[in-house]
């Protein structure tokens, strides 16, 4: 059984905000709600590093463990999904969540919280598989099209991959090698002061 | 810890009545921006017209299929393909292109998010105008009607000189070529684009030196660089896409990335070296890297004595550039150059790339042949790896430079001499005394025109100074950002001093609003690339063909429509649209294709018919993503989009050029040299030496050496003339017989005959590196028009004021006043990754908008604590013709001390002032800022006009 995963390529992450913007584009997510993220550390100095962050489908996952409403489930490939329906918008999850994953559209002066968004896996929500009102609320469901989450597929340099974590972890060790050693692991540069690379 | 995994689904509905609007607000985007108040001031203006055209969910319902249409991103030059999902004409969606060599599925924020353009709420809807002061909506006749009465009453009255056809690097190929064949029919030179003010230097750089002005290799081609080096090149924001190509590279070659440029760029955060210099001292830089090459003897010597003329002048320049003097120039430590230059000399092939920190200075065209000479002496070009890749900026700017949408040449660069006109007369079959009655006289019609970049100078400078009969009149904006180029001021003034100015553009663009005109403004809907189709060339001379994904929304109209529209109502449609097939207004696009296949011959636009580019577009993943030759399939050996030059014509079946001056392949299949275009020797001021190649010559030559460009007569002398057919004889000897060449014999069979005998019909030369015809024939360091490094300016001054394209252009006289005291921080410009151009289009598009919602200025931490700046403070940036924006401050430690830097692509604020207002109702750009360039000053490249937005100087000061 497959095991979904997403894994961000520090070491290719240009932060073009492509995959932002494919997320916008396939799910028509408004203004203001965003389900990834690319950020920067560093920003203009050397040791700059971009890494795009969205819901990273924990196994144990925190919000689901918090929610007072349980609203959340956990498909059997590993994809924390929720139900918008059941979803109160106490932001208990945002409170749990180790990414800031959990969004809130932003309306009224105070920002008072409507129901929760968040990235799917491109897997969209408990209504049937690619119906509109699993569009309507969670975006499209590209999981059961056979398909990727499209951030991934459209990154531009490939840094942000997504899909079975065995095959993702495939491809990044390929990569790896390829690179020689050290430079491509994440956190290399904390573990290794002097050195720039990580 | 307390758990809580549900197999399958959550609870059942609990609340769901409830909050069932507000669950609808978190997933229409229409519904939440009007609660939202997040894009106040837009809001009470969204258009009444119904995004049905794009909503998913809609036509999620409808059980028809779904269409996988393939176009090309209309962004950038690398030419990602886009793969639209389509549903009852609606596009619904948007899938990677995996099959694509160029972009394998990937996209950058702008390419993601294409589909908005669909969308196209800030779109312009249907013509406009402006009646005192207020914007009336009008219908596509009257404004053709009215339009060209103004235009025909200006041509009248002061002549076809003085309205300026502004066209496009966003139109296709076959818009470009007929918008370039469009204002020859209107009688002017006065025509132009983009290319002026992104790569012309480059253009003439390049051209001058090697006899091509394009990217000789390809993105994909970086896969087999040992080492990359950049010059004023950010592809991190300009070409993500490009990246994905580069970090190949540098993972599986572990190619060093060096990337020169005077800001920490994204770029600069993935390489392994960064060489920050003070802006504009290019020439220095690169001289201080070959003084270390010559000196230790590095360069490729056989490859110099074979491929390369005049290096021994170029020596004695370099030779001042000790590592004193370049450090004292740059500001680069002559130890960190000498590790540059043996990074490059150990690491061949290496590819060089550049971009518009290059190109865009007074001095231009020296940068651009100083990195070619560099490259020459590492004996990189043509070589796969190596080569100077050049990366354009627009979708098909290259194209639209190719067919010449320019001031001073006719498509293929065939120049404007009347044995150029001649030529482009007979393809179009029209008389030659037909198009020089269009003009105003012969001598204007064979003289250069006025450059965009210039045009406010066209306008404003006294009509005596003027080397044309009156002043611009008026101003015909086809597809341009008058925010990208420089002296906003200025340009207000002008664009308040026109008779008539028109704004053709999917968008309303700042040209609607930046001056204070009660009328005469007229604004014409043209749909985007998406809403229509035809060839596009990448920055690689790939033709990539689009389909057509959507139709036009709105009342918007394609732009070749609205050409045969003007063309009908001056009256030379039947003579413009002779042998293109015209249905409802709209001239058949693969007409046109054909058409410049007959024609552009100088540049290999012959073999690329609309047949084989359909079928290159098809068969997309038979293509070998390194070296994008088809291996197998129907189109086995091809390289992808046909390169060019794809010589002669199609029946030929030539596979392309996938990297140019590359003689390990036989030109039949893709090999060229170096082009015969300077003459057989140089001047005898330079020697009076041989420019032939010595000894290399492309694999399967029968001309082992060197041989000048391909004429009737050579080939009779190598016996040669017989292979031709009788038909093609009887065209050469009905032509010029002898004297015909390879450029302008319309049958193409020179061409084939000398390919057929393994020669290249461009002859077979040295690369020039000095180009003996220009102001600075070895290039120099200049300093910049505004500098605050006066200590400089005994030696590198910069040029006496001419005379250039019909204007006086300043220089010695801008340099000679010390500006340096009240304005000591250097001032540079470039972009962000989530817009492009002007930005109109994508500070349109929400889902880029919210990305970058304020205009901002990168100020050194250290210069901002002196002045006492805080982050995210307002602040007046102010240059010294006294021109200033306000805009937020980012304190950041990516500029150099003394160094402030302005992101380009907003528009829409002037001086302080927020023009929200005055747009269009309902088609105001989400994001409005000020524009870079309504601050940046005076300064032209002294051979093509560039303007200089990559150096001034300015002052920041507490708003």
């Amino acid at each position: 059984m497959a095991r979904m995963k997403f894994l961000c390529d520090a070491e290719r992450c240009i932060e073009c905000n492509s995959c932002v913007t494919a997320c916008k584009n396939e799910h028509e997510v408004p203004w203001g709600i965003n389900r990834r993220r690319v950020v920067t550390l560093n920003d203009g100095e050397p040791g700059e590093r971009s890494i795009s962050v969205a819901c990273m489908h924990c196994s144990d996952a925190p919000c689901m463990a918090v929610c007072p409403v349980d609203c959340f489930y956990q498909t059997s490939d590993g994809i924390v999904l929720h139900n918008k329906d059941l979803c109160i918008g106490c932001g208990y999850c945002f409170f749990a969540c180790p990414f800031g994953a959990p969004q809130y559209p932003q309306s009224g002066n105070f920002g008072s919280r409507g129901k929760m968004d968040k990235c799917t896996f491109c897997a969209g929500g408990p209504e049937e598989d690619n119906s509109a009102a699993e569009f309507k609320k969670y975006g499209r469901n590209r999981i059961a099209e056979g398909k990727l989450p499209i951030c991934a597929e459209m990154c531009s340099t490939k840094a942000l991959l997504a899909g079975d974590g065995d095959i993702v972890s495939n491809i990044y060790r390929e990569r790896i090698v390829g690179r020689g050693f050290g430079s491509g692991a994440w956190g290399w540069g904390r573990a290794y002061p002097a050195g720039t690379s990580g | 810890m307390l758990r809580k995994k549900i197999g399958a689904v959550a609870n059942g509905p609990r609340l769901s009545t409830a909050f069932e609007e507000v669950a609808e607000g978190t997933i229409s985007r229409r519904t939440f921006l009007k609660r939202s108040g997040l894009v106040a001031g837009a809001l009470g203006t969204a258009a009444t017209f119904s995004a049905g055209r794009v909503q998913k969910a809609q036509a999620a319902d409808s059980d028809s299929k779904v269409e996988l249409i393939k176009s090309i991103c209309t962004n950038c030059s690398v030419g990602c393909t886009v793969m639209a999902e389509v549903q009852n004409g609606v596009w619904i969606g948007q899938e990677p292109g995996f099959d694509s060599p160029f972009n394998l599925g990937a996209h950058c924020a702008k390419g993601a998010a294409a589909r908005e353009a669909a969308h196209g709420e800030r779109r312009l809807k249907y013509p406009t105008k402006l009646v005192d002061g207020k914007w009336k909506r009008i219908s596509w006749e009257e404004a053709i009607n009215e339009i060209g009465d103004k235009l025909q009453d200006i041509k009248k009255t002061s002549g076809p000189d003085s309205v300026y056809w502004l066209g496009s690097a966003k139109h296709n190929n076959e818009q470009a070529y007929l918008f370039r064949k469009f204002y020859a029919f209107w009688g002017s030179n006065n025509g132009d684009h983009q290319a002026r003010i992104c790569h012309s230097t480059t253009v003439a750089g390049v051209a001058n030196t090697w006899g091509y002005g394009a990217m000789t290799n390809s993105y994909n081609d970086i896969h087999k660089s040992k080492c990359m080096i950049l010059f004023g090149s950010n592809p991190s924001e300009a070409h993500p896409v490009a990246m994905q190509h580069l970090m190949k590279a540098k993972e599986s070659n572990n190619a060093p990335l060096i990337v020169c440029d005077p800001r920490f760029t994204r770029t600069a955060a993935k390489a392994t070296e960064h060489v920050q210099m003070r802006p504009g001292t290019d020439v220095a830089l690169v001289w201080g890297i070959l003084w270390h090459i010559f000196e230790n003897g590095w360069e490729d010597k056989e490859y110099i004595r074979q491929r390369v003329w005049g290096l021994n002048y170029i020596r004695e320049e370099v030779a001042k550039w000790t590592p004193e003097e370049t450090e004292k120039v740059t500001g680069v430590p002559g130890g960190q150059l000498k590790r540059v230059a043996r990074t490059l000399a150990n690491n061949r092939p290496g590819t060089l790339i550049w971009c518009m920190g290059g190109t865009q200075h007074t001095t231009g065209n020296n940068n651009t042949r100083a990195y070619c000479i560099l490259q020459l002496a590492l004996g990189n070009i043509g070589k796969t790896g190596g080569g100077a890749n050049i990366f354009r900026g627009h979708d098909n700017v290259q194209g639209a430079t190719d067919f010449c949408v320019l001031s001073h040449s006719l498509p293929g660069y065939y120049g404007l001499k009347k044995g150029s006109w001649q030529h482009w007369a007979r393809v179009w079959d029209v008389d030659y005394d037909y198009l020089k009655g269009n003009f105003a006289s012969e001598k204007l019609m064979q003289s250069k025109g006025i450059p965009v970049s210039r045009w406010i100078d066209g306008v404003l400078e006294d009509k005596a100074n003027i080397d044309q009969p009156d002043n611009v009149r008026g101003m015909v904006f086809w597809g341009h950002a008058p925010n990208s180029q420089t002296r906003g001021v200025e340009m207000k003034k002008a664009m308040e001093k026109l008779d008539l100015l028109v704004v053709v553009d999917p968008y309303p663009t700042v040209s609607a609003v930046m001056h204070d005109r009660k009328d005469g403004v007229y604004l014409l809907p043209a749909t985007t690339q998406y809403e229509t189709y035809g060839s596009v060339t990448a920055s690689n001379r790939s033709l990539q063909w689009r389909d057509k994904v959507i139709d036009p929304v709105f009342e918007s109209l394609p732009d070749h429509t609205i050409m045969y529209k003007f063309a009908k109502k001056f009256g030379f449609e039947d003579q413009m649209f002779k042998h293109i097939e015209v249905n409802d207004d709209e001239p058949l696009i693969e007409d046109v294709t054909r058409e410049f296949n007959k024609g552009m011959w100088t540049i290999g636009y012959t073999g690329q018919s609309p047949e084989r580019l359909k079928a290159h577009m098809k068969h997309q993943h038979t293509f070998d993503r390194t070296t994008l030759q088809a291996k197998g399939g129907p189109l086995d050996g091809e390289y992808y989009g046909l390169p060019w030059p794809c010589w002669g014509t199609a029946d030929i079946k030539h596979p392309g050029t996938p990297n140019l001056y590359d003689p390990s392949k036989p030109v039949a299949e893709g090999g060229l040299c170096f082009r015969n275009r300077f003459g057989l020797k140089s001047p005898d001021d330079w020697g009076g030496e041989n420019l032939l190649a010595d000894g290399s010559y492309p694999v399967d030559s029968e001309i082992k050496d060197g041989y000048p460009e391909f004429t009737m007569a050579m080939l009779k002398k190598l016996g040669w003339d017989k292979d031709l057919t009788d038909e093609e004889r009887t065209f050469i000897e009905g032509l010029a017989g002898d004297k015909t060449n390879w450029k302008v014999d319309l049958t193409g069979g020179i061409q084939r005959v000398a390919i057929k005998h393994g020669c290249a019909p461009f002859g077979n030369a040295k690369a020039r590196t000095v180009v003996w015809n220009f102001p600075d024939p070895i290039p120099v360091h200049r300093e910049p028009l505004y500098t605050n490094r006066r200590d400089l300016l005994d030696k590198y001054a910069t040029y006496a004021d001419k005379q250039a394209y019909r204007l006086p252009t300043r220089y010695a006289s801008i340099q000679a006043n010390d500006y340096s005291n009240d304005y000591p921080i250097i001032l540079t410009s470039g972009r962000l990754v989530e817009y492009e151009g002007g930005g109109d289009e994508s500070r349109s598009n929400p889902w880029l908008a919210e990305l970058q919602q304020d205009m901002f200025v990168e100020i050194n931490t250290s210069d901002a604590n002196d002045i006492g700046i805080r982050d995210s403070e307002m602040v007046w940036v102010e240059t010294p013709e006294k021109s200033r924006i306000k805009v937020k401050a980012m304190l950041t430690e990516r500029v150099g001390q003394g160094v402030a830097f302005l992101p380009f692509h907003f528009g829409g604020h002037f001086q302080g002032k927020d023009l929200r207002s005055k747009y269009p109702t309902g088609s105001d750009p989400y994001v409005l800022g000020e524009a870079a360039n309504t601050a940046m000053t005076y300064g032209y490249d002294s051979v093509t006009q560039m303007q200089e937005s990559k150096v001034t100087l300015c002052k920041i000061t507490r708003a």
